[in-house]
């Protein structure tokens, strides 16, 4: 059961060097309490991914075609104060500095109970009671302490649980991550993913998970997705992508990762660099760097193939291998 | 917060003793003195003028008669004699004072009242007609001499300037006087605030375009606030550092009254300051520059603790 | 890459219309003031007892049906019948057409050569004259006399600001680079000075110029009372930049290799804090024009026989003489033009070399 779907999403930007086509036809679907990781270098266009969901982006200079279905409504074109409501309350998202998610002028206990006021008919007493029953079930100690202090008064680690305590006291849902261990620690990142990980079973929120870490996607999601310059290459199960990766990138990702035994070694990497989006090349966009490159791909956008169950690749090389 | 007003207000002492022995010596370095325009008068003869000299103190020498001063101020609140008005500077200054800070207290006001609206507008509409509108009519108001503006204005209206119509002067308290008051004072409250508002509006405008560029602002929207809310987390944030600005100011608006009090003959410190500089009247100009250096002081303290009040990080380092 | 920047500026700087309209309004300004003695119909020092107080003179082009080109009337003295005042009236019996290069007053052109020749006017004459903004009360006119002044207004702030900015950045400089207790006292120095407001501060400074030295040396008194405020500032932002210079890698690296300190300000600190010093010194050149004309229209600034467009406005300080003679207040629209051009420059030239408002910040 999907609850967001997306179908043929383009979100393109008009500059004054060109059109920059940051998310050119994506599709996929977020299931119902499933944990969904798109993973992708800077700049493939994971987070404007998101963006676009949350109906964050100005239109102009943002141009958005295509169709977002969330619970049967269609989000691509909604009216904006119908998209308000969405936000928030269904949808929630939290974002990879956490300092710079909150307004340095309020206690982080009047911003929490601010979002917790649009949404649900309470008295300002049951709204303080929900918050600091958040932040305490987050993991923040002293939380009624902690509701009258400043965002600038607490680390990253502990600003990062308000902020998902605060986005889901709202009770959304879906939520949204983007990169949110990312400014952290290593140790920090563990206990956010942990906590995050309790959370999702203990109220079913589906999440969409954005990260670059390869290591964060195998500790916390269900199904991954690669992207790279603007497009959804290759989407299976974190167990398959693990296991058999079939698109040269993911391949080419998951050998770059530093590993004990290549010590000595020179370490591999996927030559040549991500491309500018304004100057994608013809046919297939990693062709310039795949080892495997044919002279198809050089020509032709390669469409999804799908190899097996909840395993599709986007890649001439699978072209006749797929169920069809 | 209460030691550091305190601190503050300390180490005002030492500075205004520094700005006293500035002030001094500017006057000192002047040539000629409140006797020099006697000498060309050839019904003065030499004895009456060193008599003069004398008896205002003028025969000593320079670091005696900045000592004398000094000793007065502290142990009397003497700030010495204004040889051309025959009275002691204190009266003279407690006069106009009132008026002085009245009208720069009004301008102020009048100037945020509607700079920052202004401002606020011309960000959340940036680039369009107004916005356009807006920046060129600022550009002309911190263009256009304040003393040039006031003349103009004179022309315009066909007012000669001062606060009340003849009538009014020195009648009692009424609500006719009250309307003939604001009938006058507008004229020299627009001319002194035009540049310093025409500034804070492009400099709110500038705050609210950074703030609006903020990430935090996405997350306000991520959260489902509806736009209104958001917008007024940006204008807090966009006000903020006006404030600091705002202590800033207060000198131009004190330089801003001595022009145009003079060019509209306003009763405040302004024309006063340059008659008793035009005749080396020394302890009326210097006690004049200090008490103004006083009040920016003033000020300044004001806005930083003002600061300090809206932005809880500064509050807390 | 210094290419590219260089070009970057360029387009950054003629994207902003406004911008250009100010460097070419400056750059008439310029000129005009350059040629002044020769664009005057009339030495500004030239008195004429017959014309005073006239209005901007009457440019006609047709005379009695028939194009003539553009002229102006003669004038005859009359009394008037009842009151014996005598008065003047147009004489349109007389024509003086108006000629290009024309003979006219002598001047010296910048004190290279004599001449006679003005760009326009109608010659000397007994009975007429070309007063295109009107007369003053000693029959000058006020044409002549607001593009002469204009040399005085239109310099001074330029050189009071170079002053305040050489003052400035190197105060400012060595009091970033070397701290410590010089650092801390030039710091409370400025403090204390930017308490006064500047208006009283500079006439009390313009008192301090002898009433009894000649033009040129008032002029060079102004305009260092002038700098005496405005290299705070300068130093103020330059100290900043040096500050967070200071402690970047190449400056490392330089005193690893041995520079000295002298060397590491002049050669790294200085150039690179350049083009902010261009910013603040085109942001500075307006407060200038304004003190200036300020200054010398209370009657402390510049002196007889030399004229800027304050003093200009001297003559027009009462309501009454307004009233009379609105074209006394011309050369204000003068310095609001070039106040203007300035600004208008700066803020080109900031989004130009400085988008990223750092001079703002320090």
């Amino acid at each position: 059961m999907s609850i967001i779907n997306v179908n043929n999403l383009k979100t393109h930007f008009r500059t004054d060097e060109g059109i920059v086509k940051a998310v050119d036809d994506v599709s996929f679907e977020l299931r119902d309490k499933e944990i969904l990781a798109i993973v992708g270098e800077s700049g493939c266009g994971k987070s404007v991914t998101v963006q676009t969901v949350m109906g964050l982006l100005r239109c102009p200079p943002a141009i958005i075609e295509g169709s977002i279905v969330y619970q049967g409504k269609e989000l691509v074109g909604m009216k904006p104060n119908e998209y308000q409501k969405i936000r928030g309350k269904e949808i929630g998202m939290i974002f990879q500095e956490p300092m710079s998610a909150f307004d340095p002028l309020y206690t982080v206990g009047q911003q929490a109970s601010e979002a917790v006021s649009v949404h649900f008919n309470l008295d300002t007493h049951s709204i303080r009671e929900r918050v600091i029953k958040m932040f305490e079930k987050v993991g923040i100690p002293e939380a009624e302490k902690r509701f009258d202090e400043y965002p600038h008064q607490m680390s990253g680690g502990m600003l990062q649980r308000m902020m998902i305590a605060l986005t889901l006291a709202c009770e959304p849902n879906v939520l949204i991550a983007d990169e949110p261990t990312t400014a952290l620690d290593v140790t920090i990142q563990a206990q956010v993913l942990n906590l995050m990980r309790d959370l999702q079973k203990e109220t079913g929120t589906s999440i969409i998970f954005i990260t670059h870490d390869l290591g964060v996607v195998a500790e916390i999601a269900d199904r991954i997705h690669v992207m790279y310059a603007g497009k959804i290459v290759e989407k299976a199960s974190v167990i398959d992508l693990f296991d058999t990766a079939k698109h040269p990138y993911t391949q080419g990702l998951l050998d770059s990762r530093l590993k004990r035994n290549l010590k000595g070694q020179e370490l591999p990497y996927i030559k040549g660099n991500v491309p500018r989006a304004f100057e994608f090349p013809q046919g297939c966009r990693f062709n310039p760097r795949c080892p495997y490159a044919k002279e198809i791909c050089m020509r032709e956008m390669p469409p999804d193939f799908e190899i097996a169950k909840n395993h599709t690749v986007a890649c001439w090389l699978y072209d006749g291998a797929d169920s069809k | 917060m209460v030691s550091f007003i305190i601190r503050r207000i300390l180490i005002m002492i030492p500075m205004m003793l520094v700005i006293s022995f500035i002030c001094f010596f500017l006057i000192e370095l002047q040539p000629g003195d409140f006797v020099s325009q006697y000498l060309e008068n050839p019904r003065i003869s030499p004895e009456q003028i060193d008599y003069i000299k004398a008896n205002l103190g003028l025969d000593k020498t320079p670091m005696e008669r900045y000592g004398m001063w000094m000793k007065g101020i502290i142990t009397e609140g003497d700030f010495g004699y204004s040889f051309a008005f025959k009275r002691p500077v204190t009266d003279l200054i407690w006069e106009r004072m009132g008026w002085t800070i009245g009208i720069a207290l009004v301008t102020i006001l009048f100037q945020w009242l509607i700079a920052v609206p202004l401002g606020i507008y011309s960000a959340l509409h940036p680039y369009r007609s107004g916005d356009y509108l807006l920046t060129f009519i600022a550009f002309i108001g911190i263009s256009i001499p304040e003393f040039f503006l006031a003349l103009i204005l004179m022309f315009a209206t066909g007012t000669s300037g001062g606060l009340f119509s003849p009538q009014y002067i020195g009648a009692p308290f009424s609500l006719a006087k009250m309307v003939d008051l604001a009938q006058h004072v507008w004229l020299p409250i627009v001319v002194i605030g035009i540049s310093g508002l025409a500034g804070l509006m492009r400099v709110m405008r500038g705050n609210m375009l950074d703030t609006l560029g903020s990430p935090f602002v996405n997350s306000l929207r991520a959260r489902g606030l509806p736009e209104k809310w958001v917008k007024r987390h940006v204008i807090k944030n966009a006000l903020n550092p006006m404030v600091s600005i705002a202590g800033m100011e207060l000198p131009n608006i004190f330089s801003g009254t001595v022009i145009t009090a003079i060019v509209l003959n306003l009763p405040t410190m302004g024309p006063f300051f340059y008659t008793a500089l035009m005749n080396h009247d020394q302890y009326l100009v210097m006690t004049f520059l200090m008490f103004i250096a006083l009040i920016t002081q003033i000020g300044n303290l004001i806005a930083d603790v003002l600061l300090a009040v809206l932005d809880p990080r500064i509050r807390m380092s | 890459m210094k290419g590219k920047t260089s070009n970057r500026v360029k387009k950054a700087f003629f994207k902003h219309k406004l911008g250009v309209v100010g460097l070419i309004v400056l750059a008439i300004l310029y000129l005009m003031i350059l040629f002044a003695d020769f664009i005057s119909p009339y030495n500004y020092t030239t008195t004429n007892r017959d014309f005073v107080y006239s209005k901007p003179s009457e440019i006609h082009w047709v005379h009695e049906g028939e194009f003539k080109g553009p002229f102006v009337y003669g004038t005859k003295k009359e009394r008037d019948p009842v009151t014996f005042a005598v008065k003047y009236v147009t004489d349109t019996s007389k024509i003086y057409p108006i000629k290009l290069f024309v003979q006219g007053d002598k001047y010296s052109f910048w004190g290279l050569w004599e001449t006679d020749i003005h760009l326009f006017g109608i010659g000397p004459q007994k009975d007429a004259a070309l007063f295109v903004f009107g007369s003053d009360r000693f029959g000058r006119d006020i044409f002549s006399r607001t593009l002469n002044g204009g040399r005085v207004s239109m310099t001074a702030g330029l050189i009071g600001t170079l002053i305040s900015v050489v003052i400035g950045a190197i105060i400012g400089a060595f009091s970033g680079f070397f701290g410590g207790w010089a650092d801390i006292l030039i710091q409370r120095l400025i403090e204390i000075l930017r308490s006064f407001p500047r208006i009283p501060l500079w006439l009390a400074l313009a008192m301090l110029l002898p009433p009894t030295w000649p033009s040129t040396a008032i002029y060079m008194g102004i305009v260092i009372v002038l700098s005496f405020i405005g290299w705070m500032g300068v130093a103020r932002v330059v100290r900043g930049m040096v500050l967070s210079l200071r402690e970047k890698e190449y400056v490392l690296a330089a005193r690893v290799i041995g520079q000295s300190n002298f060397k590491i300000v002049t050669k790294h600190l200085i150039p690179n804090t350049i083009t902010y010093l261009v910013v603040v010194s085109t942001l500075s050149i307006p407060g200038m024009i304004l003190g200036e004309s300020a200054i010398s229209f209370l009657g402390l600034g510049i002196k007889e026989p030399m004229t800027s467009w304050g003093l200009l406005l001297k003559q027009a300080q009462s309501l009454s003489d307004i009233q009379a003679h609105p074209w006394l207040m011309i050369p204000g629209l003068f310095i609001m033009i070039a106040v203007l051009s300035f600004n208008f420059l700066g803020d080109a030239l900031r989004d130009a070399l400085d988008p990223y408002r750092t001079v703002d910040k320090i």
